[in-house]
């Protein structure tokens, strides 16, 4: 099989590692370096810089209280992250991941720097999950540097055969893809096969399957920043699942066009409109209220 | 079909909150910065649709305003955006307009030069953090920015397009996407031309020594 053809879609890319007995974040810089015409240590450190500004907005996040511009959100992070410490119900490793999820939102709502995977609203999860799975693990740049390249490898193959948007597909497109992407990226760092990198996927995206985008006042805080803290969670779960040997009844590119299908029969109001759910309760829309009182420098 | 790189989907580094309402406003302001000739001496922002709604809690404004004092999206400055431009002498406005727009994330740039010549931008933030530029100066235009793009203001007359085609085609820059403007026959016209290759200063100086008829050049 031609590189060209190898993202097509998840089974594809699956055939391609195979005959090539390669990862997939293999493949996914074989492409990029076909793609931009650039060597490979480019590409790598590229994604470093990437790793290094997800990796600073976690720690940022959760040392010191981080504020958004809307005064809405800040400093939540921190707090499960010390409660954390206390045999939380969630689990030492997922309840950390998500108090660092929930740490780089709060430093986007904050204005500050993070790095969209796939999106701002959804930047939390493959960062959080990722660096916090690594600090357990031990887990060197260049091991998580290859997990970022696979995670983009599965966000690609959303991209190209649904959407990566709120606004095209609701949340599930959002937290539910950054899941996805997250779970293939731990199952492939921690030994799995790209098989199982794609049911670790698949299952990510089954779970949250439907979501809707409903932001409080149109901001990328409510629901999004506890949203994140739940993708990363699911990461966790689904990527545990896989290296279990549970496999995805539907198949991942089943998931994914069932997903595009569902994000299109979302109606316009739940698609980050901030016309339906979340935030036309009256809370919400005295939030958004109170928020546009407070335009003005 | 558009490629995505593994860096659209990882990727862009940005300064939050949103790569819609603050990372494509920067890009926007940018851009109308540099079609300005990076020459700010004021500026004006009018924001329409979901811009004009929830820019304020995006950082909509400071995004635009950091753009055109030529912050990139992923500036950590960008939210002390009306603090530096006043730091740095630059009068800045932003209004919010009920009026609605073809695209819903539309910013109108209005930059004053040094010298008193305005330059008027419209665009758009089209998603992830990607723009489309719709006016400029009253003329309906349509470029990216992802590309290397050459604006090229020149008469209305056969042969100007062939000139600096065949320029181009010299300098070995290949031409990706290319469009042709004007406001009426023989009157003032654009041409927006998207390379694969940058134009370099030495390149944009060819152009203009070799093909007649053109009144303005600028790269973004």
């Amino acid at each position: 099989m031609l590189l060209s053809d190898a993202f097509i879609n998840g089974e594809s890319l699956r055939r391609y590692c195979l005959e090539n007995d390669i990862p997939i974040y293999e493949a996914m810089i074989r492409r990029e370096e076909k793609l931009s015409d650039k060597p490979r240590e480019d590409i790598i450190a590229e994604m470093q810089k990437n790793l290094d500004v997800m990796r600073a907005s976690v720690d940022r996040g959760l040392s010191g209280k981080v504020e958004s511009v809307s005064g809405l959100s800040g400093g939540e992070a921190m707090k499960l992250f010390k409660y954390g410490k206390h045999n939380p119900f969630s689990g030492y490793t997922a309840c950390r991941a998500a108090a660092s999820s929930m740490a780089v939102v709060e430093v986007n709502a904050s204005m500050g720097r993070i790095v969209a995977a796939p999106t701002a609203g959804a930047s939390g999860i493959l960062a959080g999950a990722l660096i916090e799975a690594g600090r357990q693990r031990g887990w060197s740049d260049e091991t998580l540097i290859e997990g970022l390249f696979t995670a983009g490898a599965i966000g690609l193959i959303f991209a190209k055969n649904a959407t990566i948007s709120g606004a095209g597909g609701g949340c599930q497109a959002e937290t539910g893809v950054a899941a996805s992407m997250t779970a293939a990226a731990l199952v492939e760092i921690s030994g799995g096969a790209p098989i199982q990198a794609l049911d670790a996927a698949a299952m990510a995206m089954k779970n949250v399957m439907g979501l809707i985008c409903d932001p409080v006042a149109g901001l990328v805080e409510c629901p999004c920043i506890k949203r994140n803290a739940l993708g990363a969670v699911n990461a966790m779960l689904c990527a545990d699942m896989a290296l279990a040997g549970i496999t995805s009844l539907i198949p991942f590119d089943e998931v994914v066009s069932a997903m595009y299908a569902v994000g299109k029969d979302i109606r316009v109001e739940y698609r980050e409109t901030a016309r339906g759910g979340l935030a036309t309760t009256p809370t919400g829309k005295a939030v958004a209220q109170r928020v546009k009182r407070m335009q003005g420098n | 079909m558009e490629e995505f790189s593994v860096f659209d989907i990882i990727g862009p580094r940005m300064t939050g909150p949103s790569s819609s309402h603050t990372a494509g406003a920067v890009r926007l302001a940018h851009i109308a910065r540099q079609i300005a000739g990076c020459d700010v001496a004021e500026a004006a922002f009018t924001l329409y649709g979901s811009f004009a709604e929830t820019g304020r809690g995006h950082g909509t404004d400071k995004a635009l305003v950091a753009g055109a004092l030529g912050m990139d999206p992923d500036d950590p400055r960008i939210k002390e955006a009306f603090a530096v431009a006043r730091e740095m002498g630059v009068p800045v406005s932003v209004e919010f307009s009920d009026e609605p727009p073809k695209h819903p994330n539309t910013a109108r740039i209005i930059i004053t030069g040094s010298t008193g010549q305005i330059t008027d931008v419209v665009g758009e933030s089209v998603g992830g953090g990607n723009i489309r530029i719709s006016e400029i100066n009253g003329l309906a235009v349509e470029f990216s920015g992802e590309y290397p793009t050459l604006i090229i203001q020149h008469d209305d007359k056969p042969g100007v397009i062939a000139e600096v085609s065949h320029v181009l085609a010299q300098l070995n820059v290949n031409i990706a996407f290319m469009r042709v403007f004007r406001h009426g026959k023989g009157e003032d016209a654009y041409m927006t031309i998207e390379t694969d290759q940058p134009v370099t200063e030495e390149m944009q100086n060819m152009i203009l020594r070799l093909c007649d008829g053109i009144n303005k050049l600028f790269v973004v």
